[in-house]
């Protein structure tokens, strides 16, 4: 008995990532040593092809293998986040790994793994099959932070990525096993019918608990958020740069459809700890960040800022505060991959340049990469006319929408403490002096073009959001 | 719409095509650089002219509207319009562009290309923050702003100037960003950011709870309290003003602190004319407070650009306190004073400014007898002091006048005093400032040999006097086109106050509490805006 083939359609993503992933690591070792760049060609067109089969997911929307996954509008907008994702990072990591000295395939076929595991985790409509999405994302994203094997640090963030994400996705698999023991079943909309029907037990509580200290390490929402800055700085910044937008929108995918669609009846259980959780989010974020020296350390709790955020848009509860949330995703992936690419390429090698105190002078020196690390850090900030800007707004607006005013308070006083620390930035790069010796590296086309696109993204959103947050909307509609 | 004109939009835009021209340039072709922005920035004040032609006197309402689609799905319009109140400031901000191009003519050497360019920015979001009618393009001009005025003051400012733009911006920001979450809260009860809209439904068929109306009003409030600066709130504009460039404090005291009292104008008293009202006493005391203390504190500067920078203080304060005394000719005078203030001061910072570039230090005591070897430059100080402390047939009397006779007619008799000291007080800080810089005898020796106002500073001081002489003459041609938005807008307040008031008491006598307009009430209004925005 085989599956109808409409089901192969729904996940044609994933089937195309899987394949180039494989076929990079088959036809790897015969490459010549010296041209393992030609696997990051391989594994870009193959971010393009799963990119053109999400044409066959848009005409067969509907579940797939028997209800494990949904292919819906949804599913595609956390695709096509997690795709655009993976492609820009491939472009970024060419220069990278070639002055790491650790240019290898496998590498890129475990960015496709890792894309392809977030692609099942967005369509996930049942636990097991996120678990399992959760795991192929973690497992390949463990091996990534420690991929340069000769750096302590690298090595560190892997194994404090791998230990405590394994503690992380246990609890996840006990929250599935409660909730499957209180629902008899792990289907979302089961859940949803058996809460529905018979109120949320104890034991159900207890099983949502657990999901979401699962998914808040993944979204790295306080108080599970410990492991980001350590883990985020000594990855390979190409890496971080994934780590901090694919994981965390596939896992807020999967939450959105965890918490509204299974326990959709027990929000009101569940809103004053996703409340609680933002809050804490948004203050350690913004109040860490402030005493950083260190850019990429910085950037890491700024991206434990914007969970925060984030969850201010998902804490509405509401089908406006879903396409918040997925607008906010785009968003932040557009800036926060900027941000951490321009890491990648000032950083140099072996990441010497990672100081505030490094970028003293650089609008001077590369007035164009300063002005476009501008624009990311400006984005990062929420000023207007930047996709961060709309972003909050959009979100600030959903929570605001139900009534949640001293939420939406919070975190706008958040986001003026979170200004100072970027300006910090800024004033580096512009007030200060240069006062080290500065040779500009190259910049070769692939870095060029994946900044330049996420250069146009981070205007587009902030611009002329409105396709955009349409499809949002769209695919919140999509979830019922 | 009959005709929608596109003059809003390209007089709003039109300096970002500068900036764009400019970055085709050479860094170093400081020449053109400097020309070209000149150009922009003279064509710029042309077409502004244009809208004195456009502007019909009569009408009390927004005129020259645009109106289009933008993010439909938040409902968010690119609606501009200017009536009696920014068709002034917009002119005010197109006049002191050139001025402040001008003035950093020479005293720019190190990235000439990117100050200019951050110049016509500026323009950009200044003009746009008087034009736009649109709560979220509003906000977008009035945060966008931040960034150049940011980058004006922190890389060609002086001493301090780090720690004053970053004071600047996050003062400012801290002050906004609960204004964002109020229009938030107001989009969430009306529907839409259109602010003619939202004006519509509160005079008629919205009502807002008296404990949100004060909160809304609060949090607008503080963003614009912070920018004019009222007083307590003030302490970012001394160091913000003394640390920037010539040019950016010209263009900081002229245009940017008249947002603050724009804002109040535009949004606190017409949204909220209750909570303005019950406020006023608060906020009029503490203008009042701003006002002697800012002169009082500008009379013991060592500091010339600092003493300058106090005035400013004392000179919104009067501002502030026209437009809380909801009386016609004290609101009148109020806009009028925001207009005199930015041609005064700004006078006044270019006069520093040309001492800076001759002697580099702002110290009063450095300097002395300047009047002998310099009698012309001296001679607009002097011209520039007398404007800004109030000299009858200037412009600043006209407008502190017209705000003394209006807080008199509202029986505020105790304001009135002791904002008239204020008017005594800026003699005495101006004139003895004065005194020590121009008159007396030259201690330092290289005062001897200051060479005079040069071809190019005549020009900008004499264009800055013409038009104090001028608007000191001919006030009536610049109040005649405020008389009837002035009383539209004392109009709507009273209406809006009426409404809500009676839809208090109905709400108490009921015991229910609707704020959302009924369905029919939300499709009227999209079906009045589709009318408006074009296809």
């Amino acid at each position: 008995m085989f599956p109808p083939v409409q089901d192969l359609y729904r996940i044609a993503p994933e089937i195309v990532l899987c394949l180039f992933g494989m076929l990079v690591m088959l036809i790897d070792p015969f490459v010549p040593a010296g041209r393992q760049r030609s696997m990051g060609w391989l594994a870009f067109a193959g971010t393009l092809g799963a990119f053109a089969s999400l044409r066959w997911m848009f005409v067969n929307p509907g579940s797939a293998y028997s209800g494990l996954l949904r292919a819906d509008t949804f599913s595609l907008f956390v695709h096509g986040i997690v795709i655009a994702v993976a492609a820009l990072a491939i472009l970024g990591s060419f220069d990278y790994l070639d002055h790491e000295g650790i240019q290898r395939g496998e590498y890129y076929a475990l960015i496709l793994f890792a894309t392809a595991g977030m692609g099942i985790l967005a369509g996930a409509n049942e636990l097991v099959t996120a678990f399992v999405g959760l795991e192929i994302s973690s497992i390949s994203t463990y091996i990534l932070a420690g991929f340069r094997r000769n750096a302590l640090k690298s090595n560190e963030a892997s194994l404090k990525y791998f230990l405590l994400g394994s503690f992380a996705t246990a609890f996840f698999l006990y929250g599935t096993a409660l909730t499957y023991g209180a629902t008899r079943s792990t289907r979302f909309e089961v859940i949803d019918q058996a809460i529905a029907a018979n109120g949320s037990g104890a034991l159900l509580i207890i099983g949502l608990g657990l999901i979401f200290v699962g998914l808040g390490f993944k979204v790295v929402a306080a108080p599970f958020q410990i492991y980001t800055p350590d883990v985020y700085e000594g990855a390979p910044t190409p890496v971080t740069a994934v780590l901090a937008c694919g994981p965390k929108a596939a896992a807020f995918a999967v939450m959105v459809r965890v918490f509204y669609g299974a326990f959709g009846h027990a929000s009101h259980i569940w809103f004053w700890a996703i409340w609680v959780s933002a809050v804490l989010t948004m203050c350690i974020g913004n109040f860490a960040a402030i005493v950083q020296s260190n850019v990429k350390r910085l950037l890491a709790y700024s991206s434990i800022a914007h969970a925060g955020y984030i969850l201010v848009a998902f804490a509405a509860a509401s089908e406006i505060g879903v396409a918040a949330v997925l607008f906010y995703l785009a968003a932040y992936a557009a800036m926060t991959l900027g941000a951490f690419l321009i890491l990648a390429y000032v950083g140099g090698t072996e990441e010497r340049r990672l100081d505030i105190a490094d970028y003293a002078g650089l609008g001077t020196r590369q007035p164009w990469v300063a002005a476009c690390f501008s624009l990311f850090l400006f984005s990062l900030l929420g000023l207007p006319a930047t996709a961060g800007f709309l972003g909050k707004f959009y979100s600030f607006s959903a929570a605001i929408d139900q009534r949640l005013v001293w939420l939406v308070v919070i975190a706008s006083i958040n986001s003026v403490i979170g200004s100072y620390y970027y300006l910090k930035v800024v004033v580096a790069m512009y007030f200060w002096e240069p006062n080290k010796e500065w040779t500009p590296s190259p910049m070769h086309a692939p870095m060029f073009i994946a900044l330049l696109l996420t250069a146009l993204g981070t205007i587009y959103l902030g611009i002329l959001p409105d396709r955009v947050m349409q499809w949002a909307i769209t695919s919140a509609q999509s979830l019922h | 719409m009959q005709n929608q004109s596109y003059l809003l939009t390209v007089l709003t835009f039109f300096p970002l095509l500068g900036t764009f021209a400019l970055l085709l340039l050479r860094g170093d072709d400081h020449v053109w650089i400097r020309r070209l922005t000149l150009i922009t920035s003279v064509i710029e004040f042309i077409l502004s002219l244009l809208l004195l032609r456009g502007f019909d006197i009569g009408n009390g309402g927004y005129q020259l509207e645009e109106v289009h689609h933008w993010i439909p799905n938040l409902h968010i319009h690119y609606h501009m319009g200017i009536d009696g109140i920014s068709l002034f400031l917009v002119l005010l901000t197109t006049f002191l562009t050139p001025l402040a191009v001008l003035c950093s003519w020479n005293s720019i050497q190190d990235h000439v290309k990117e100050f200019f360019a951050m110049l016509l920015v500026l323009e950009m979001g200044m003009v746009g923050v008087f034009c736009a009618l649109d709560l979220f393009l509003f906000f977008l001009f009035w945060e966008v702003m931040l960034i150049p005025m940011y980058f004006l003051i922190g890389i060609w400012g002086h001493g301090r100037k780090i720690y004053a733009a970053l004071k600047f911006i996050l003062y400012t920001m801290f002050g906004s960003i609960l204004m964002l979450v109020a229009i938030l809260w107001l989009y969430r009860v009306s529907g839409t950011f259109d602010l003619p809209a939202i004006q519509g439904m509160l005079s008629s068929g919205l009502s807002l709870p008296w404990g949100t109306q004060l909160l809304m009003f609060l949090a607008f409030m503080l963003a614009f309290a912070i920018k004019v600066p009222l007083f307590p709130l003030h302490t970012w504009l001394p160091d913000a003003h003394t640390e920037a460039p010539t040019a950016g404090s010209v263009i900081l005291a002229g245009v940017l602190l008249k947002m603050g009292t724009y804002g109040m104008l535009r949004f606190c008293l017409p949204l909220f004319p209750e909570a303005a009202h019950r406020a006023a006493p608060i906020v009029a005391v503490l203008a009042i407070i701003g006002i002697v203390y800012g002169a009082l504190v500008a009379m013991v500067q060592v500091d010339l650009k600092r003493l300058v920078a106090y005035t400013s203080v004392s000179h919104l304060g009067f501002v502030v306190l026209g437009i809380f005394v909801f009386n016609p000719t004290a609101m009148e005078g109020a806009i009028y004073q925001m207009l005199n203030h930015g041609v005064s001061t700004g006078a006044l910072f270019l006069v520093c400014g040309m001492l800076y570039d001759r002697r580099h230090t702002y110290e009063i005591k450095e300097y002395g007898g300047l009047a002998k070897p310099m009698p012309i430059l001296c001679a607009f100080f002097l011209f520039a002091c007398l404007s800004s402390l109030a000299l009858p047939m200037l412009n600043g009397f006209i407008g502190e006048f017209m705000i003394l006779i209006g807080v008199f007619d509202s029986q505020h008799f105790a304001w009135a005093s002791w904002a008239a000291t204020g008017a005594i007080l800026s003699a005495v800080y101006l004139l003895w400032a004065y005194q020590r810089i121009a008159l007396e005898r030259i201690t330092v020796a290289k005062n001897e040999t200051l060479p005079d106002a040069s071809a190019r500073e005549r020009f900008i001081l004499i264009a800055a006097s013409v038009v104090i002489l001028f608007m000191g003459i001919f006030s009536p041609m610049f109040t005649h086109r405020m008389d009837a938005t002035t009383n539209a807008l004392l109009e709507q307040m009273r209406t809006t106050a009426s409404y809500q008031a009676q839809s208090w008491q109905t709400q108490v006598a009921s015991r229910t509490s609707s704020t959302k307009p009924t369905t029919h009430e939300v499709a009227m209004r999209s079906v009045s805006l589709e009318r408006q925005a074009r296809p």
